[in-house]
């Protein structure tokens, strides 16, 4: 046991950072996970990476991974959290990629999995609905078989990013007649352009437009968009949600938002001195640091377990309810740090130049936002709560 | 980057764990406990057999060519089984003291312990001290090449066991003073040394130790004079990274106690385990338990970094640790209402022993504030 970077190591880590250094578009430097960014600029860096090969690392290689070791990958995610890049969204690369090479027949990997690593092609994710939130195998969307097509008819809800999504991944029912609820759901791909797919903006407390609606009228697609088989949909469906929350964690990415928030805190005063010098609020920092490392230590260790063979168990539930948390704790006390100052809406002065936005200190902008965004972390991808009930009965079989 | 163990670590722990399920469960410690020695000098005999008290050690110093790695996984195990031996006093502290000792204290001592011939208890604690390690009223006087020895050493645990002290006592500069604090060893039969054993609530054994003018010479100083802050520091680091093995080890059982109680126990018709409000408790519990296995490796692995690292990581491990063994202590006495309160289920007496963890070499407040000092070195200077 030894947490040594090996010489091959060392040199890999110089090797990301220099290409990093290198290659990340400067336009983008320090924009972070802000949502009000455009296609093109959520996708620079991914089809930047695709054409280094380096975009889909945990892949097999066979399909274009990278074949790194969880060391390499964990030297990968630290080296871009340190310029705060925004990564390849996980709706291709982490969540319908792996289901496609997983379940997929060969003709759909050729046909899918390229443009998913190149970045060229956008994915959304069509699971919740209106009555299926983390209840999710209650989905009422319908697949009707008609020749050579299904024929889709409902409504999904909170579609990330749909508003830029080439194609989607929807979970339809297939058999109503099935006796239990996850069965007779099927994993149908959706070509988001296809007549009948209408996508509707929800706005959220936060200001942002993030999510959508995306209802589903008659939308013929061809038989041979269903991945894996008819009716067992919900093999695909708890495989991907495994995936999305291996990836979950977010370590590196809170790593950074310590050190912001540290500095934050050092030019934030109270009573003449810097915050970061009151005990109450550097013992909050301290608290949240120490849990910070705690989940580190926890994700080596799964990536350790993974890398010896082990695919991404329910133990992947504590890195994503862990992960959460401090997420969230740390958008709070960013919020705490600048004080008077979170109130200013950002995203309610438009861009436009009738409402100049950068009232209050730089760092100040978007900190409120940025709190009340983040508490979707602990709702999507299976809520907390839903976590702890995998955990219960997969670990402690209860 | 490696989170395996070797096959020795793991021989360690398969030949420990088969040797407490067989000769180590409840009933028998409860005896043990009860009886009025408070411990097995025959269990003791049959850890240095195994080769537990060498497998720390260099094989320069004639150990097993072990380190730290090798004391967590003993103390895990220890933890599991609610063991009261003192390894952590004697191998971890006495030997973490004398195997950067001189030669001459290295000859006389490493070997004893190492044999489980001689064992150590380590007189840090005073009554007005709390956790700061250079609160010293204790006093060593230059006498002639020596030292005279005077003071009051507080829950001295493993201390009526002992044939010998590691005891820290202030050569110079004032109360609390970093310079100044020196480290001795000294033989519980020197003249002058007293001692008031009583058992702790968790089942252990401690003692109140007086020193009375007690004579030493200049060789019984491990490291330098006036300068043993940083040794103690250090050796006491390494005494926590170990001591948080052993919670784990604690929490780990408590909490598969209690998940099995949980399946047995009925209510309303219904196991209790059916319950998704209990559930939930355990899966917090389960994740205390596996945040703190990470920090106690995370700890056990800094030990060798840097000064501010290795305090940073020892610090950041006691707090997750005291806060998680108190949630998992509490919550298995909990869910398993009243008899959790009963003296004769085991699950209560893990819960004594997370608690008094958490208090031994600083409690999560202590270790929050040393955390949030040391976070403070590399800060901006204030700007008014």
């Amino acid at each position: 046991m030894n947490l040594d970077f090996s010489p091959e190591e060392v040199a890999f880590r110089d090797e990301v950072r220099t290409f990093i250094t290198e290659n990340y578009p400067k336009e983008l430097a320090g924009v972070g996970t802000r949502e009000d960014l455009s296609r093109d600029e959520f996708l620079a860096w991914h089809k930047i990476l695709g054409k280094k090969g380096w975009s889909v690392p945990a892949w097999p290689e066979k399909y274009g991974g990278t074949g790194w070791t969880s060391t390499q990958r964990y030297i990968w995610s630290e080296e871009n959290a340190r310029v705060d890049a925004i990564m390849p969204l996980p709706f291709g690369v982490a969540m319908v990629a792996p289901v496609i090479y997983t379940f997929g027949t060969e003709e759909q990997k050729k046909e899918y999995l390229p443009g998913i690593r190149s970045g060229d092609v956008w994915w959304c994710q069509g699971y919740s609905e209106p009555g299926a939130g983390s209840d999710l195998a209650s989905v009422k969307t319908t697949a009707v078989r008609d020749g050579d097509e299904w024929v889709i008819n409902g409504q999904k809800t909170w579609t990330t990013l749909a508003q830029f999504a080439d194609w989607g991944f929807f979970l339809c029912r297939t058999d109503p007649t099935a006796k239990k609820p996850q069965e007779g759901i099927s994993f149908i791909l959706v070509n988001m352009k296809t007549p009948g797919v209408e996508v509707r903006p929800i706005k959220l407390i936060d200001g942002g437009h993030e999510v959508n609606e995306t209802w589903l009228t008659d939308v013929r697609v061809p038989v041979g968009n269903l991945v894996g088989k008819e009716n067992e949909g919900w093999t695909c469906a708890k495989f991907l949600l495994a995936h999305e929350r291996s990836g979950i964690a977010g370590v590196a990415r809170s790593k950074r938002g310590v050190e912001k928030l540290r500095a934050i805190a050092s030019e934030e005063l109270i009573d003449g001195k810097p915050l970061i010098q009151s005990g109450d609020f550097a013992r909050k920092i301290s608290q949240l640091e120490i849990d910070l490392t705690a989940l580190e230590f926890t994700e080596l260790r799964t990536l350790a377990a993974e890398s010896a063979g082990k695919g991404p168990g329910p133990e992947s539930s504590i890195l994503k309810i862990k992960g959460t948390e401090i997420q969230q704790r740390l958008t709070e006390l960013t919020l705490e740090a600048v004080g008077n100052y979170a109130a200013p809406y950002t995203a309610g002065m438009e861009p436009d130049g009738s409402n100049e936005r950068g009232v209050g200190p730089d760092h100040s902008n978007f900190t409120a936002e940025t709190y009340f965004n983040m508490r979707k972390t602990s709702i999507y991808g299976g809520s907390n709560e839903i976590q702890r009930n995998i955990i219960s009965k997969m670990i402690l079989g209860l | 980057m490696d989170f395996n163990f070797t096959e020795e670590q793991g021989m360690i722990r398969d030949s420990l764990s088969r040797l407490i399920r067989e000769q180590y469960d409840f009933d028998t410690r409860r005896k043990v406990v009860a009886s009025k020695e408070g411990w097995r000098p025959a269990m003791w005999a049959q850890f240095a057999e195994l080769g537990l008290l060498m497998a720390p050690f260099s094989e320069e110093d004639g150990g097993l060519g072990g380190g730290p790695i090798d004391a967590m996984v003993v103390m895990e195990e220890f933890g599991k089984g609610l063991v009261v031996e003192p390894y952590l006093p004697s191998v971890v502290c006495g030997g973490g003291f004398l195997k950067r000792g001189s030669d001459a204290q290295k000859a006389e001592h490493l070997a004893g312990i190492m044999s489980g011939e001689q064992i150590f208890a380590f007189a840090y604690a005073e009554p007005r001290g709390r956790y700061n390690l250079s609160d010293l009223e204790t006093t060593a006087k230059k006498e002639g090449a020596g030292f005279s020895i005077n003071g009051h050493k507080a829950v001295v645990i493993g201390a009526p066991w002992a044939t010998h002290f590691v005891v820290t006592a202030r050569t110079s500069g004032g109360r609390r003073d970093a310079k100044g604090v020196t480290v001795f060893v000294v033989a519980k039969d020197a003249k002058g040394v007293s001692t008031r054993d009583y058992p702790t609530v968790d089942g252990r054994r401690a003692s109140e130790v007086y020193f009375e003018n007690v004579s030493v010479s200049a060789e019984a100083v491990v490291g330098e004079v006036d300068n043993g802050l940083p040794l103690v520091e250090l050796v006491t680091d390494e005494a926590i990274a170990a001591l948080c093995a052993e919670a784990c080890g604690a929490m780990k059982v408590a909490h598969e106690m209690t998940v099995e109680y949980s399946r047995n126990r009925k209510q309303f018709g219904t196991a209790i385990g059916k319950f998704q409000v209990l559930q939930h408790r355990m899966v917090d519990m389960f994740m205390e338990h596996e945040q703190s296995v990470s920090m106690t490796y995370m700890a056990t692995l800094k030990v060798d970094e840097d000064e501010v690292t290795r305090k940073k990581a020892a610090s950041a491990a006691k707090v997750r640790i005291g806060q998680g063994g108190r949630f998992v202590g509490q919550q298995a006495i909990q869910i398993h209402g009243g008899m959790g309160m009963t003296d004769e289920l085991a699950v209560g007496h893990y819960f004594k022993r997370l608690t008094m963890i958490d208090a031994e070499f600083g409690n999560v407040d202590y270790h929050l504030k040393r955390y949030t000092d040391l976070s403070a070195i590399d800060l901006p200077v204030a700007a008014e």
